[in-house]
C-alpha cells in the first residue's frame, strides 16, 4: 500500500510483465540517445550553436558593411542585400524590425549571422517553420542551404515588447 | 467514535491515522492559497485564450502580455507551489504518524511564499513588469518583482526544509519501523530536486535583482538563459514527482491498488532526482554559445533514464490497479475490470484522465520536442505550450484537482457539496484542456509562435491555424469553467459543506470485491493483461510521433 510502511523485504527484482516493459521502454530510450548523435553526423539539420561574442555596436557595423556591399533592391524601405553563394550575410534584429531583408539563390550555402542589438529575439522562418534564437551579444551562425524558392516570412517569436509581433522580416529565394 | 483529540494530534475518523494539527493548520493554509492563486491564473487563461482566438482577440496589446506574464506565474509557480508544500507537510506527517518539525519554521516559510506571491501579482497587475515569467535579461522589470520570486523561492525552501527535518525527527523517534511509504518516497524525491530547483533560482534571481536596483552589472543574457532554465524546467520535475506520488495514492484510495514491486516504482523515482536535473537544456537546444555535445547529453538527460523512469510509473500505476480490480475478481477478458473501476469518484477519474493526458500527449510531445535537432521545427511556437499544457495543466493540476477531493474531506472535514458537479468536474477539465493542448500543438506545428499577441502582420499563417486557435479557445472556456466549478465546490463545501468530524467520510466510491474473489487464481507477474496492451499501444503512438518529427525535420533546409 502506498500510504503504509512496505513489508520487510520489499526488494526485489523485477518479474514478468513489468521486466519486459522495463526491458522495452529501456531499448526504446537507447533508440532515441542513439538518435541524436546518428543525425548529428548523418542528418542535414543541426543546431551546433555555434557563436561569437560580439558587442551591438560592433555586429551593427557588420552589417552595415554587408548593406553598402550588396543591395540589390528594396522591400518595405527595407534593403534587400544579396550575399556572394557561400559567403557571409548579416542579419539584424532590434524591436521591432529585422535589417536588412535578404536575397539567397537556391541550393547554394550561406553563412548567416544573427544578433540582437537590444534583447533577446526569436528568428522563426515561415511557413518552413525553422527557428533559432537571438541574443544581444552573441553573433549566433546558421550555416544554411535554401532548397526551396519563393519569398519566406521571417517572425519574432521570442517576447520583446509591445511592437513584437509586428516584427517581420523577409527572405527571398530564387 | 469521538475525535480523540489532545492538543497536537487528532485522530482521523476514517482512516485512524493520526493528524498532526500543526501540520493540518498549515496544510490548509496552504492548500487555500493554492486554490486562490488556481482562481487568478484561471481568470487570465480565458482572457489569453480568447486574445488568441483570433477571431475574438479580446485583450489591447500590452493587457495581453501584462496578464500572459500573471498567468504563467500564478499558475506554474503560486498554485502548483502552494499545493506542493501542502502534499509535504501531509506526506511527512500523516504516514509516518509523526509530528511537524517546527509551528515556526512553517510560518517563517508560509508568510515568505505569500508575501512574495502578492507582492509580485501587484507588480504585474500596476504594469512594471511585463516580462513575461522567463523574463529573459536584458528585459527588465521592477526590481520589486524578482524580490517577490525571490522570498516564493526561500519561502518554500524553508518549507522543503520542515518537511526534511519532520522526516529525521520521525526517524529517530520511531514513530514508523522499517522503510517510508511510497508516497512519502515520492515526495522525498520531489523535496530533493525542488532544493536544486530553488538553488538555481537563488543564483539566477539575486544579481538580476541587484542589477535591478542598479547595484551590480548586467548578467549575461545566455548565462541567464543556463540557469533560468535550472530553475524553470526542474520546478516542473517537482510537480511530476508529487503528481506521481499522488496517482499511487488515489489509486489506493480508490481501488486499493498496492505496487506491485516496491522495488521498481522506488527506483523510478530515484532515476529522477539523478538524472532530471539536466533537463534544462531543452529551451536552448536552438540557442547559441550552447555546442551540440552538451545540447545532446543533455537533452537525453543521460540516455533518457528520467524518462525511462516516468514510463515505468506509467506501467506500474494501471498495472497495480488492474491487479487490484483482478483480485477483487474482475477477470474477464482484456479490460473487463475497466468499466469496474469507480469512474463515480471524481478524484479517481482526474487520475485516470491526469495519468492519460500527461503520458499520451505530455510526455510523447515533451520528450520529441526536446530532441535537440527536433527542437529546430518547434522551439517557440505554440508545439511547446501545447505540451506543457498537457504535462502541467492535465497532468499535475489535475491530478491536485482530484486529490483535493480526498483533502477537503479528510484534512479540513467537510463533506462536498454539490456531488454530482464534482463527478462531471475532471471529465471536464481534462477534456477542455485536451482540446487547448491540441489546438496548441497543430497550431504550433503550422508554425505559430507562442507569446505573440497577433499572427496576422506576418500574413503567413492560413485558415487551418485560425481553426485550431479556435480550437484552443473552446477547449479554453470548458476547462476555465471547470475550474470555477471546482473552485465554487471548494469554497462552498468550506463555508456550507456539512462537518464530518466523529464519523467516517462520505465516500466517494471504491471497487468492491465480488463474492467469491480468489486472489490466488490471478498470474502474479502477467496478469495485467489490459495494462500491457495500453502500453504496446502507447509505444506505438510514441515511435510513429517521434520518427514523423524527424520526417518533418529532414523537409527543411539543411543547416549547421
Amino acid at each position: 500500500m502506498s500510504l503504509t510502511v512496505p513489508e520487510k523485504g520489499w526488494y526485489k527484482a523485477p518479474e514478468g510483465a513489468e521486466k519486459l516493459w522495463i526491458g522495452l521502454a529501456l531499448v526504446w530510450c537507447m533508440v532515441m540517445s542513439v538518435m541524436m548523435p546518428y543525425w548529428h553526423f548523418r542528418g542535414k539539420q543541426n543546431s551546433r550553436g555555434e557563436a561569437y561574442s560580439v558587442e551591438p555596436a560592433a555586429f551593427m557595423e557588420r552589417t552595415t558593411t554587408f548593406v553598402e556591399s550588396g543591395t540589390v533592391g528594396d522591400w518595405n524601405g527595407i534593403p534587400i542585400v544579396e550575399p556572394p553563394p557561400g559567403g557571409e550575410a548579416y542579419l539584424a534584429a532590434r524591436m521591432w524590425s529585422w535589417y536588412p531583408a535578404l536575397k539567397l539563390r537556391k541550393g547554394e550555402t550561406y553563412r548567416l549571422h544573427l544578433s540582437a542589438l537590444d534583447l533577446n529575439h526569436g528568428f522563426s522562418l515561415q511557413p518552413l517553420n525553422m527557428n533559432f534564437q537571438v541574443l544581444p551579444g552573441y553573433d549566433h551562425v546558421l550555416t544554411i542551404t535554401p532548397t526551396s524558392t519563393g519569398e519566406f516570412t521571417i517572425v519574432c517569436n521570442e517576447f520583446c515588447g509591445i511592437g513584437h509581433d509586428k516584427m517581420i522580416g523577409k527572405i527571398f529565394v530564387e | 467514535m469521538a475525535t480523540n483529540s489532545t492538543s497536537e494530534t487528532r485522530t482521523c475518523d476514517t482512516t485512524g491515522l493520526p493528524v498532526c494539527l500543526t501540520a493540518q493548520l498549515f496544510i490548509k493554509l496552504s492548500a487555500v492559497c493554492a486554490v486562490v492563486f488556481l482562481l487568478l491564473g484561471g481568470v487570465a487563461a480565458i482572457l489569453l485564450a480568447l486574445t488568441r482566438w483570433q477571431t475574438i482577440h479580446l485583450l489591447p496589446v500590452d493587457w495581453f502580455y501584462r496578464i500572459l506574464t500573471f498567468h504563467g506565474l500564478n499558475m506554474l509557480i503560486f498554485w502548483i507551489l502552494f499545493f506542493e508544500v501542502a502534499v509535504l507537510y501531509f506526506a511527512c506527517t500523516v504516514p509516518l504518524k509523526a509530528k511537524l518539525f517546527s509551528r515556526k519554521v512553517a510560518w517563517v516559510g508560509f508568510i515568505m511564499m505569500l508575501v512574495g506571491a502578492v507582492m509580485v501579482d501587484y507588480i504585474i497587475l500596476k504594469g512594471k513588469a511585463d516580462v513575461l515569467m522567463t523574463s529573459y535579461l536584458p528585459l527588465l522589470a521592477h526590481p520589486a518583482f524578482y524580490l517577490g520570486i525571490i522570498l516564493v523561492a526561500v519561502g518554500t525552501l524553508i518549507g522543503v526544509f520542515n518537511f526534511f527535518a519532520t522526516l529525521y525527527v520521525a526517524k529517530r523517534d520511531r514513530t514508523y519501523e522499517g522503510s517510508v511509504p511510497l508516497v512519502t518516497f515520492g515526495a522525498t524525491a520531489a523535496a530533493i530536486i525542488a532544493v536544486v530547483t530553488l538553488l538555481h533560482g537563488a543564483i539566477v534571481m539575486i544579481p538580476t535583482f541587484t542589477f535591478a536596483m542598479g547595484w551590480t552589472p548586467e548578467p549575461d543574457p545566455m548565462w541567464y538563459r543556463t540557469i533560468w532554465w535550472g530553475l524553470g524546467h526542474q520546478s516542473q520535475q517537482v510537480n511530476v514527482c508529487a503528481m506521481v506520488a499522488i496517482w499511487y495514492l488515489v489509486g489506493y484510495l480508490a481501488t486499493g491498488a498496492k505496487p506491485i514491486n516496491e522495488t521498481v516504482c522506488r527506483g523510478a523515482f530515484v532515476l529522477y532526482i539523478l538524472f532530471i536535473n539536466l533537463a534544462s537544456a531543452h529551451h536552448l537546444l536552438v540557442d547559441p554559445a550552447v555546442g551540440a555535445t552538451w545540447k545532446i547529453w543533455n537533452t537525453s538527460y543521460a540516455m533518457y533514464l528520467a524518462v525511462l523512469a516516468s514510463m515505468i510509473h506509467g506501467f506500474t500505476v494501471p498495472a497495480s490497479v488492474e491487479m487490484a480490480m483482478r483480485y477483487k475478481g474482475y477477470t474477464k477478458g482484456l479490460f473487463g475490470w475497466v468499466t469496474k473501476l469507480p469512474w463515480r469518484n471524481p478524484a479517481f477519474s482526474a487520475a485516470v484522465l491526469s495519468v492519460v493526458i500527461f503520458g499520451f500527449i505530455g510526455g510523447i510531445t515533451g520528450v520529441t520536442l526536446g530532441t535537440q535537432q527536433i527542437n529546430i521545427i518547434a522551439h517557440n511556437t505554440l508545439r511547446i505550450t501545447g505540451h506543457f499544457h498537457a504535462t502541467v495543466v492535465g497532468g499535475t493540476s489535475l491530478a491536485f484537482m482530484g486529490l483535493t477531493y480526498y483533502v477537503i474531506p479528510l484534512i479540513f472535514q467537510r463533506d462536498f457539496i454539490g456531488k454530482g458537479w464534482a463527478r462531471i468536474q475532471p471529465w471536464l477539465f481534462g477534456g477542455g484542456i485536451l482540446m487547448v493542448s491540441l489546438g496548441m500543438s497543430f497550431a504550433g506545428s503550422l508554425g505559430v509562435p507562442r507569446r505573440d499577441y497577433d499572427i496576422e502582420p506576418a500574413g503567413v499563417y492560413g485558415a487551418s491555424s485560425h481553426l485550431f486557435l479556435g480550437i484552443m479557445g473552446v477547449g479554453a472556456i470548458i476547462a476555465v469553467l471547470a475550474l470555477l466549478i471546482f473552485v465554487l465546490l471548494c469554497v462552498g463545501t468550506l463555508l456550507f459543506g456539512k462537518k464530518n468530524a466523529g464519523r467516517p467520510i462520505y465516500d466517494w466510491g471504491t471497487a468492491v470485491a465480488l463474492p467469491g474473489a480468489d486472489e490466488s487464481k490471478v498470474d502474479a507477474h502477467w496478469g495485467m493483461k489490459g495494462t500491457i496492451a495500453l502500453t504496446a499501444v502507447f509505444l506505438m503512438c510514441f515511435a510513429v510521433y517521434y520518427f514523423a518529427n524527424w520526417k518533418a525535420l529532414a523537409d527543411v533546409w539543411p543547416v549547421q
